[in-house]
């Protein structure tokens, strides 16, 4: 037993470079949301298209729908939106925009200008329903079940992969 | 023109001018100091998500600025500080901290360093008791000689490219 003794260095070293670089492959920002499996927070907002009409959570109740923060003044918004709107041709779930701290005009000419996949977008121009939301860079995206209950929230441009890994596999589970 | 109302004139003309100076950034510390310092305070044990090596007090990214109009917003309300933190790690997590709550998922990240320099301690106080038993003939000998090649070869390891 005593003879191996001098690799118990070699081991700890080992122990501490598998740990590193576990840490190094750790994305920084993406912080994980205290919101997973909790109930939606309550929001009532303005429709980008339509000031006049609100959508409220109590709307959105009894279906699995998609929540994507976007905004005109986002460029990572841009490079995941052709992907969004293939997802939204699909009609796999109804998909909302919450519209994050935009002017209205700026918003819908950008919606005119690389197509709509929204069933709807909500107007955040303050950014409080964001807040309440825990977003903190657009885009996000979040699954939220037929009970309101956030399911999943993916930070950052949403791409094919993350598409086909974690959000269709959670939305066959919920029988969206 | 009577001096009151001249004073009053002034003094108005004054406060437009330091509400125009200060329109952007501080218009809310000059409506109320008190709340204002309460809010840095609070703010400056804050974590600002978009850059994450800055404080919410410090920071001017959009969202911090949001999150001081919050944090203003809910101490107008009557909040105690206790409850605007949790009002912000219900958002955004015990990352937000700059000091995290002391439980059960942070307890290596408190005791962590302390747990590795005991290990360290304990390691090093066996060794050495293990030594101080050990005849002096299992040392090798520690003569000028030996002291010299030793220094020759530190030197020439630190000259090296």
């Amino acid at each position: 037993m005593k003879r191996f003794w001098f690799l118990i260095p070699l081991a700890a070293f080992l122990a501490l470079a598998v740990v590193l670089a576990v840490g190094l492959k750790l994305d920084p920002r993406e912080v994980p949301s205290p919101l997973i499996d909790k109930p939606a927070p309550k929001f009532a907002l303005p429709r980008l298209d339509d000031a006049q009409k609100t959508i409220g959570l109590d709307d959105l109740r009894g279906k699995v729908w998609v929540l994507n923060v976007w905004a005109s003044w986002c460029v990572a918004c841009r490079a995941e939106h052709p992907l969004l709107v293939e997802f939204a041709k699909k009609r796999v779930v109804p998909l909302y925009g919450l519209n994050y701290k935009d002017k209205r005009e700026d918003a819908t000419a950008w919606l005119a200008r690389f197509g709509n996949p929204y069933e709807a977008s909500l107007h955040d121009f303050d950014g409080r329903v964001g807040i309440d939301f825990g977003v903190y860079g657009v885009p996000e995206t979040f699954v939220i079940d037929q009970n309101g209950v956030i399911r999943m929230k993916h930070i950052g441009p949403l791409t094919p992969q993350v598409l086909e890994t974690k959000i269709a596999p959670l939305l066959k589970k919920l029988d969206a | 023109m009577p001096e009151p109302v001249r004073t009053t004139i002034l003094a108005l003309l004054l406060a437009l001018c330091a509400a125009a100076a200060t329109a952007k950034e501080a218009a809310p510390a000059a409506a109320d100091p008190a709340l204002e310092a309460r809010m840095a305070r609070i703010t400056a044990e804050l974590r600002c998500l978009v850059c994450q090596n800055q404080t919410i007090a410090d920071s001017n990214a959009g969202l911090a600025v949001d999150l001081r109009r919050e944090t203003r917003e809910l101490l107008r309300q009557g909040k105690s500080d206790a409850e605007i933190l949790a009002y912000m790690t219900a958002r955004y997590g015990d990352f937000v901290l700059y000091r995290p709550p002391l439980k059960g998922t942070t307890a290596l990240l408190w005791f962590g360093p302390a747990a590795m320099l005991a290990i360290g301690g304990v390691v090093l106080l066996l060794v050495l008791r293990r030594r101080t038993k050990m005849a002096a003939e299992a040392f090798e000998p520690d003569d000028d000689e030996t002291e010299d090649a030793a220094d020759t070869a530190a030197a020439s390891a630190a000259s090296r490219p």
